[in-house]
């Protein structure tokens, strides 16, 4: 049987509190009032940089509809560009690039006055409960992220664990206690990331702005999809995909604990076909659940492969916790059967989800950037122009560091090698659903500041601690399961 | 000085295993050993070093990729920047998400094809090849063990009997 050690908890505490003091401190220091957001961009407008952010949002009610013009804007400077070239042939370069600039800059104006006839007051106004939404929703936003990250990690991991049940893997039964422990993080971290759905819908935040019925009203294509895109239809989703995983993650178990004190192999057989029927279930409710959470941010956007690239995001993010638990546990003696080879076979899921997780980013990214339809592709340009470190940096983190790390089979069997290769794999998957996340809700307003570092912070301490409490309560190795033998012998 | 080499012949690959393993504790030289298929673990039992042909495969991949970014950059941006359908040729990195499919693909085919020559050439094994099988019956269902005899030819054979060889023989090699 597993202690929870002393230190592991009292760091899971400090983690908690300092987390929630975090999240106290993100909510208490957002903008109230439009007041508050006026004097913040005159402070920043003295700075030097505020009039570039200024001009780079331009002006619109929603960030969305921000987005929207401003690609056109840039879809406009294009198209001017293109044209002086060609008719430059006698004119020198220099008077050239000033022509383009003046006409650049008067276009985005002349539309707007155009279609809605602003005076420059009433501007200045739109701008500034822009900039209010989206600070406001800053707090909110790194909650979520934090939230739906370390949700979807244990989900990633019952996913995991059902497959080597369904695969009658012979290397893992080992380490189902370990999966099941993590695991047992999602019902807990369901009900929370269910409360802020529910908060969502009841106003408290601007997340999706799908929710918000002014914005249905004055938007076409949203109040098109309002037959999916409506609060109650949206919440009983949600309602029944976390039930869903949760009473397989609790049945799972159940049966796993009660094959131990069994003389035949009923609840083996039972565990595999609840674990086949779970995979069907998990498939499509996660492609729902894709389009629900995260690309619902983004109301006006579509992409059919995401669901399979948040899958593989949070896919390997589980198995790299898997792989670290099973270190730290192995490391603290408790894992007597467990060798280099488990080790070995993880750090190769590692490798390859990796890699798997770079092939759907890119094929995502490269289908639309290459046909670079305004509507699709608006995604990709707010992302680039205001997220480009994150945006590239991920790629980075996710792909390039784990391929040149994790190729070396030495390596995948020593311990320091994957734990940092781990860090930066979660580390890089935790920006993933950031940017996934804060460029509709945020926009231009994101940093890595006190709320997201404090959120993450407080769901790692609850993590950490639901975690190794579920891994006291049952031996840490499966007694009766057909193929433990197998798997305590596993050599690679 | 005469080259005479045992030929111990099994009929198992466990028998083998353990005849290699005494052998080795013996300090007795395996030159070679032929067996109809792998046998897990043989190279361990024998001391043989592990392969260096994934290296070689990395290298040959860094080999292709460099081929392929340094053929499209000068095809595509550096020797005719074309405007083909909007695309942006004005640097590398701009038009690069066009390009990566063929960097992938060249990157997998230098490491694939490269290394399965080097295999062939360490290998020794070419078309028109001459088979150098010592006896026919290792193709099918025995392994054979070679060792070469230092004057001490009725140590050996005796030696090798009592490894479970079904049959041990005693071949002067030119």
């Amino acid at each position: 049987m597993y202690t929870f050690s002393s230190k592991l908890k009292t760091l899971s505490f400090i983690l908690m509190a300092v987390g929630i003091l975090g999240i106290g401190y993100g909510f208490l220091t957002a903008p109230k009032d439009i007041q508050e957001v006026e004097k913040l961009l005159a402070a920043e407008s003295h700075g030097g940089h505020g009039e570039v952010k200024h001009e780079a949002t331009s002006t619109s009610t929603s960030s969305h509809d921000g987005e929207s013009d401003h690609s056109e804007a840039t879809e406009e400077k294009k198209i001017v560009e293109s044209a002086t070239v060609v008719g430059s042939s006698s004119d020198s370069s220099k008077v050239d690039s000033t022509d383009v600039v003046e006409e650049t800059q008067v276009v985005p104006v002349v539309k707007k006055e155009g279609g809605h006839e602003l005076t420059a007051e009433e501007e200045h106004n739109e701008h500034l409960n822009h900039v209010l939404h989206q600070l406001q929703n800053k707090p909110w936003s790194a909650l979520y992220v934090a939230c739906i990250f370390f949700m979807l990690i244990s989900l990633g991991v019952l996913v995991f664990y059902a497959i080597q049940q369904v695969a009658q893997a012979g290397w893992s039964p080992v380490l189902f206690r370990v999966m099941q422990g993590i695991t047992s993080y999602l019902p807990v971290g369901s009900i929370i990331f269910f409360v802020i759905l529910i908060l969502c819908g009841l106003h408290f935040n601007h997340i999706f702005i799908w929710l918000d019925p002014e914005v249905v009203a004055s938007d076409k294509l949203i109040a098109n999809k309002a037959g999916y895109l409506n609060f109650p239809f949206w919440i009983i989703r949600a309602a029944i995909f976390l039930t869903g995983w949760s009473l397989y993650q609790y049945f799972s178990r159940k049966n796993c604990l009660a094959q131990d004190e069994e003389n035949d192999n009923t609840f083996y057989k039972k565990n595999f076909n609840i674990s086949a029927m779970f995979l069907v279930f998990f498939i499509v409710s996660e492609s729902i659940m894709s389009w629900d959470w995260i690309m619902s941010i983004d109301p006006h956007w579509f992409s059919t492969l995401f669901g399979w690239y948040v899958f593989a995001s949070f896919f390997v993010s589980g198995i790299t916790v898997i792989a670290l638990v099973t270190l730290y546990l192995k490391s603290r003696g408790y894992l007597e059967y467990v060798n280099t080879s488990h080790i070995h076979d993880l750090a190769k899921f590692m490798f390859g989800l990796s890699v798997f997780w770079t092939y759907l980013w890119f094929s995502q990214f490269m289908l639309i950037w290459y046909a670079n339809i305004p509507e699709e592709v608006t995604y990709f340009i707010t992302r680039i122009e205001l997220y480009n470190l994150p945006f590239f940096g991920a790629v980075v983190m996710n792909f390039l560091f784990p391929l040149l790390i994790l190729i070396n089979t030495d390596f995948k069997r020593i311990t320091w090698v994957l734990v940092m290769a781990g860090i930066v794999i979660l580390a890089g998957h935790y920006i993933d659903f950031f940017n996934m996340i804060m460029p509709g809700t945020v926009g231009d307003r994101w940093f890595i500041g006190i709320p997201e570092i404090a959120s993450v912070l407080f769901f790692l301490g609850l993590f950490i601690y639901i975690v190794f409490t579920a891994l006291t309560k049952a031996p840490l190795l499966a007694k009766r399961n057909p193929f433990i033998e197998e798997s305590k012998h596993f050599h690679y | 000085m005469s080259n005479k080499v045992i030929y111990a012949i099994y009929n198992d690959d466990d028998i083998l295993m353990d005849a290699v393993k005494k052998t080795r504790a013996a300090h007795h030289h395996i030159e070679e050993v032929f067996t109809p298929f792998p046998v897990h673990g043989l190279d361990k039992a024998m001391g043989i070093a592990p392969t260096r042909l994934a290296i070689c495969a990395f290298l040959y991949g860094c080999v292709g990729i460099s081929v392929a970014t340094a053929m499209m950059n000068y095809i595509m941006i550096q020797d005719w920047p074309q405007d083909i359908g909007g695309k942006p040729s004005f640097s590398y990195i701009e038009n690069m998400p066009a390009f990566v499919p063929i960097m992938f693909e060249l990157t997998v085919f230098f490491a694939a094809h490269l290394m399965v020559i080097t295999f062939y050439m360490r290998s020794k094994l070419w078309p028109f090849k001459e088979a150098e099988n010592p006896d026919v019956r290792t193709t099918d269902d025995h392994f054979l063990m070679e060792v070469a005899v230092h004057d001490n030819e009725e140590e050996l054979i005796s030696f090798f009997q009592s490894t479970g060889a079904v049959e041990v023989k005693v071949i002067d090699k030119h």
